[in-house]
């Protein structure tokens, strides 16, 4: 119990500090939604390795104003997205786009569940095949018979 | 057949590994530039030296010129300072951008230092930096006569930099205008 209430205060606590740094005033509720799904995609320049929402830097607090600035002036997600790669490259997009460079990255996932599914039916398949059913195994060929008539011969010469 | 197979997995391992070890030479830092070859971006903005007076990209005036990205806050500035100081002296034309600044101390920094700059485009909000996709002080760019950007340097340019990059390109272009 006095566990499941430090997990519940924790949980708390987790939240207001996530509501004091984020303090941006819309016209309209709607754009804050979008706002904080772009600057969780958009990447900061500067710090590699935080998206927008995360980071302190000074290029990251101008960004996210000039964020809210193109949505209050109602640019589409697309439109926001793209005036920052004219500018800052495709790196500022954390979810890239597929193109000449990307299309690799994108299709690898299904690329390798390929290769392992051919993998396991080649494993599966090539066992099969030389698993042999009994039945058959009283079956020699030709060449087989043929080795085996010559040992035997041999065996009675001795 | 089976035999070549086994070494399958080795060649891939192989084959990863320089990838990776070539990954190793790459500044992290250094961006792709979206700009290279596109316009300098349109702005009116005053001049360090006082509001009354508006800039804009007219003012490049069809030279082949460097613009400078920095600030007084920027400690790698002060490293390249005399660099453009030598640039400018042998006759190199610099605009200075000064970015997110306070206008006293960007003064007060030109008049110890010396002034390489034509003329300095105040930028105290960071919006043509905006525009010119600037993540870091010091930056640089070479505009052509035509205004298109055509070179772009994140980071402190120095006589390496200078030599190996910029001083080329910079007499070609300025070669092309003549």
């Amino acid at each position: 119990m006095r566990v499941l209430g430090f997990v519940v205060l924790s949980l708390l606590l987790a939240n207001m500090a996530v509501a004091s740094t984020a303090v941006v005033e819309f016209s309209d509720e709607s754009l804050r939604i979008r706002y904080q799904q772009l600057v969780q995609e958009l990447r900061c320049p500067k710090c590699q390795n935080q998206n927008l929402a995360d980071s302190n830097s000074p290029i990251s607090e101008d960004l996210r104003a000039q964020v809210q600035r193109l949505l209050e002036e109602g640019m589409s997600d697309r439109e926001i997205k793209d005036y920052l790669k004219n500018r800052y490259s495709e790196f500022i997009l954390y979810r890239p786009e597929v193109n000449q460079n990307t299309w690799l990255l994108w299709a690898a996932p299904v690329l390798f569940l390929l290769v392992g599914l051919w993998v396991l039916f080649r494993l599966y398949f090539n066992r099969a095949s030389t698993d042999t059913p009994l039945e058959q195994m009283d079956e020699l060929s030709a060449v087989d018979q043929q080795r085996l008539d010559q040992l035997l011969r041999n065996k009675d010469k001795q | 057949m089976n035999r070549v197979a086994l070494f399958i997995p080795l060649a891939l391992f192989a084959a990863l590994s320089i990838v990776l070890l070539l990954g190793l030479d790459k500044d992290p830092q250094e961006l792709p530039s979206a700009l290279v070859g596109e316009p300098f971006p349109e702005f009116f903005l005053p001049r360090l030296e006082g509001d009354q007076e508006i800039v804009s990209r007219e003012d490049f005036r069809g030279q082949v010129l460097l613009v400078n990205v920095w600030a007084t806050w920027c400690f790698a500035c002060r490293i390249e300072h005399p660099m453009l100081n030598s640039l400018a002296e042998q006759g190199v034309v610099i605009v200075g951008l000064n970015y997110k600044d306070q206008r006293a101390e960007a003064k007060l920094w030109l008049y110890e230092r010396g002034n390489p700059y034509q003329f300095n485009i105040f930028d105290a909000e960071g919006s043509l930096g905006i525009d010119l996709g600037v993540y870091g002080a010091p930056e640089t760019y070479l505009v052509d006569g035509d205004g298109i950007i055509r070179y772009r340097r994140v980071g402190v340019v120095d006589d390496r930099i200078w030599n190996a990059e910029l001083k080329a390109l910079y007499e070609e272009l300025t070669g092309a205008l003549e």
